[in-house]
C-alpha cells in the first residue's frame, strides 16, 4: 500500500536533486532551468499528496497555480538566457563571471 | 462579505493592473515614442492607487474569505511601495537617455505590474495570495534587471537574479507545501490556530523553508549572495527600485507571516530572525569595506540595513514591528536619495561612472550634490542629528524592552563598523584631490528636486515627522497583533 510517506519521500528526493542540480552543475544554464522545474514539480507532488490525504481541495488548486507560474517562469528564464547568449556567445555556467562578489 | 465589498478592498491593485494593461496597449500601438508619456501615466497611476488607500482599501479588514487583508499595516507598506516605485519610474528616462538609449515603454509597465504584485504581498492573508503576489513581483523584477539588453552586465544580472530567485521561490514553495500538509490549511489565521496547539517537526520544517525563501527576497544573510552582482549589473534606476520597493514588500510580508501566521511559534522563529539579523548586519558592514563600486557598496549597505530592520522583528513585540516599519520608511528615503545621487555621477563626457574613487573632489565641482551625498551617508551610518539615527534608536529600544540587550549591544557595535565605510565616502568627497575627469554639471531638475526632497526628509527636519510616523507605524503594527 502506497501511503502519504512514500509520496513525501519521493518529493523530498526530487527537491534535493533539484537543489543539487543548481549548485553542483558546472556545465550549462539550461540544466539549471531543468533543476528549477524539478524543484517546482516536487512541490506539486507534495501538494497533491497532502490534498488527497487531507481530503481538502486547496492543495490541488495550489498545484494548478504553481504549474501556471512555472510556465511563466520558464518563459522569462529562457528569454533572459537568449539575450545573454546574444551578448556573450556562451551559456556555460563557468563563464557567468563578469561581476565577482 | 459580498464580492463587491471584497473588490472594493483591492481598488489600488485594480487601478494598477488595469492601468498597466491599458498602458501596455498604448505602448504596443504607439511604439517607444510614447515611452515618456507612459512613464508619467505610470506615476499618475501610482498616485491614484496611493489615494485609493484612503477608502476601504486602507482599513477594510479581510476580504475574499480571508485570502486578502486590507488593514492599516498593508496600507502603510503600500504607501511606501508606491512612492518608491513612482520615483524609480520618474528618474528612469533621463538615465537611459544619457547612457545611449534603451528606454522602452515596457519599463513603466513592468514596474506597475511589479507594484500590483507587491500590493498583493503585503495584503496576503493566505499562502496562495502570498505566492502569487511574490511571483508577480519577482517575474517583473527579473525582466527589469536585464532591461539593457545589449549590455552583457545587465543580462548577466538578470540571469543570476532569475536562477537564484527561482531557487528561492522553490524553497519557499516547499515550505508552503509542508505547512499546508501539516496544518491542513493555507489561511494565515488557520495556520496560527494549528501552531497554537504545538509545533511538530513537519510544521517546523515548513516554517524554516518559508523563512529561508522570504529571507532571500529581502536579501538577508545567508541568502544575500545575489544582491551585489544584481545591484551592480542592473541599470541604476532599476537598482534604486530593487533596493527600495521590493525590500519594503518583502519585509512587510515577512512581518505578517511571522506575526499573523506563526505568532504562536514566536520562540521557534526568533532564533532564525536573530541569526539572519546578526549575520546581515555583520556581513553588510565588513564586506562593504573593500568595495570600489558605489553600487556594490550600496548593495552591502542594504544588506546591513535589512539586518537592523530585522532586529525589530526579533523583539517580537508591537513596538518592534512598528520600529521595523519606521525603519523601512526612513530607509527608503535614504536609499532612493543615494541611488539618485549615483544616477547623477557621470564624467565630463556624460558617461556614467560608478567607482567610489571618481567621487573625489566632488565637493569642489558639485558642492550641492556633495552635500546631499554626505547627508545620505551620515544618515545611513545612523549618526545624529540626521534622521537615520531615529529608526535605529527605535529598533534597539524595542530590543532592550523585550530583554534582548546583548543583541542590541552587538547591533550597535556593527553599526560602528558600518560607519567606517560611509565616512570613507564622505572623506573621498570632501578631502581627496579632485579626480582627473571632473563631473558633468547637473542636467536634470527632476533628479535635483528628488535629491533635495530626500535630503530634507533625512535631515534633522525629519524629526518633525516623528509624531505622525509613530502614530501610523504603531497603528500598522497593532493591526497584526
Amino acid at each position: 500500500m502506497i501511503g502519504l510517506q512514500h509520496y513525501l519521500v519521493v518529493s523530498a528526493i526530487l527537491f534535493v536533486m533539484g537543489v543539487f542540480g543548481i549548485f553542483l552543475n558546472r556545465k550549462n544554464v539550461i540544466i539549471i532551468l531543468m533543476a528549477i522545474e524539478l524543484i517546482l514539480l516536487s512541490v506539486n507532488i507534495n501538494l497533491v499528496a497532502f490534498s488527497a490525504y487531507l481530503g481538502d481541495l486547496v492543495g490541488q488548486v495550489f498545484a494548478m497555480f504553481v504549474l501556471t507560474v512555472a510556465a511563466g517562469e520558464a518563459a522569462i528564464g529562457l528569454a533572459i538566457l537568449v539575450i545573454y547568449f546574444r551578448g556573450r556567445g556562451t551559456i556555460a555556467v563557468d563563464d557567468i563571471n563578469r561581476m565577482k562578489g | 462579505m459580498s464580492m463587491t465589498a471584497s473588490l472594493a478592498l483591492t481598488v489600488p491593485e485594480l487601478i494598477l493592473s488595469v492601468g498597466a494593461l491599458l498602458l501596455l496597449l498604448v505602448a504596443a500601438f504607439g511604439g517607444d515614442g510614447f515611452a515618456r508619456a507612459i512613464g508619467w501615466g505610470a506615476v499618475a497611476l501610482f498616485a491614484a492607487a496611493g489615494f485609493a488607500l484612503t477608502g476601504p482599501a486602507g482599513n477594510g479588514g479581510p476580504g475574499f474569505d480571508g485570502l486578502y487583508i486590507a488593514d492599516s499595516f498593508a496600507a502603510f507598506a503600500k504607501l511606501l511601495i508606491y512612492i518608491a516605485a513612482a520615483v524609480s519610474v520618474a528618474v528612469a528616462p533621463g538615465f537611459f537617455a544619457r547612457t545611449g538609449g534603451g528606454y522602452r515603454a515596457e519599463y513603466p509597465v513592468l514596474i506597475l505590474l511589479s507594484g500590483v504584485g507587491m500590493g498583493m504581498m503585503v495584503s496576503a492573508g493566505d499562502l496562495l495570495t502570498l505566492y502569487v503576489g511574490l511571483e508577480l513581483q519577482s517575474l517583473s523584477a527579473y525582466v527589469l534587471a536585464s532591461f539593457l539588453r545589449r549590455d552583457t552586465r545587465s543580462a548577466e544580472a538578470g540571469l543570476k537574479y532569475f536562477v537564484l530567485g527561482a531557487l528561492a521561490s522553490g524553497i519557499l514553495l516547499y515550505g508552503i507545501s509542508l505547512l499546508y500538509g501539516f496544518t491542513g490549511t493555507t489561511l494565515f489565521a488557520g495556520i496560527s490556530d494549528s501552531l497554537a496547539k504545538g509545533m511538530g517537526t513537519g510544521q517546523m520544517f515548513g516554517m524554516v523553508f518559508v523563512f529561508a525563501g522570504l529571507a532571500f527576497k529581502i536579501s538577508a544573510v545567508p541568502f544575500h549572495m545575489w544582491t551585489p552582482d544584481v545591484y551592480e549589473g542592473a541599470p541604476t534606476p532599476v537598482t534604486a527600485f530593487f533596493a527600495s520597493a521590493p525590500k519594503v514588500a518583502g519585509m512587510a510580508l515577512l512581518l505578517r507571516v511571522a506575526i499573523e501566521a506563526m505568532g504562536s511559534g514566536t520562540d521557534a522563529w526568533r532564533q532564525i530572525v536573530v541569526f539572519a539579523a546578526l549575520a546581515s548586519t555583520i556581513l553588510g558592514a565588513v564586506a562593504a569595506i573593500g568595495q570600489t563600486s558605489m553600487k556594490r557598496l550600496l548593495a552591502y549597505s542594504s544588506i546591513n540595513n535589512v539586518g537592523f530592520a530585522l532586529f525589530g522583528l526579533a523583539a517580537g513585540s508591537a513596538e518592534g514591528v512598528a520600529a521595523t516599519m519606521t525603519y523601512m520608511a526612513v530607509y527608503i528615503a535614504m536609499t532612493l536619495g543615494s541611488f539618485i545621487c549615483v544616477l547623477q555621477m557621470r564624467d565630463r563626457d556624460g558617461q556614467p561612472v560608478e567607482t567610489i574613487a571618481s567621487l573625489s573632489g566632488l565637493s569642489r565641482s558639485r558642492p550641492g550634490l556633495a552635500a546631499a551625498f554626505a547627508i545620505f551617508m551620515f544618515s545611513l551610518a545612523g549618526i545624529p542629528p540626521l534622521f537615520g539615527f531615529w529608526p535605529k534608536f527605535l529598533v534597539f529600544d524595542a530590543l532592550v524592552r523585550a530583554g534582548f540587550w546583548p543583541l542590541a549591544m552587538v547591533g550597535i557595535a556593527t553599526s560602528v563598523i558600518g560607519a567606517f565605510y560611509y565616512l570613507k565616502i564622505v572623506k573621498t568627497i570632501y578631502f581627496d584631490d579632485p579626480a582627473p575627469t571632473p563631473f558633468a554639471p547637473a542636467a536634470s531638475k527632476l533628479e535635483g528636486g528628488l535629491i533635495t526632497l530626500a535630503a530634507l526628509a533625512v535631515s534633522p527636519l525629519g524629526y518633525l515627522a516623528i509624531p505622525l510616523l509613530d502614530a501610523t507605524s504603531m497603528a500598522a503594527a497593532r493591526a497584526l497583533f
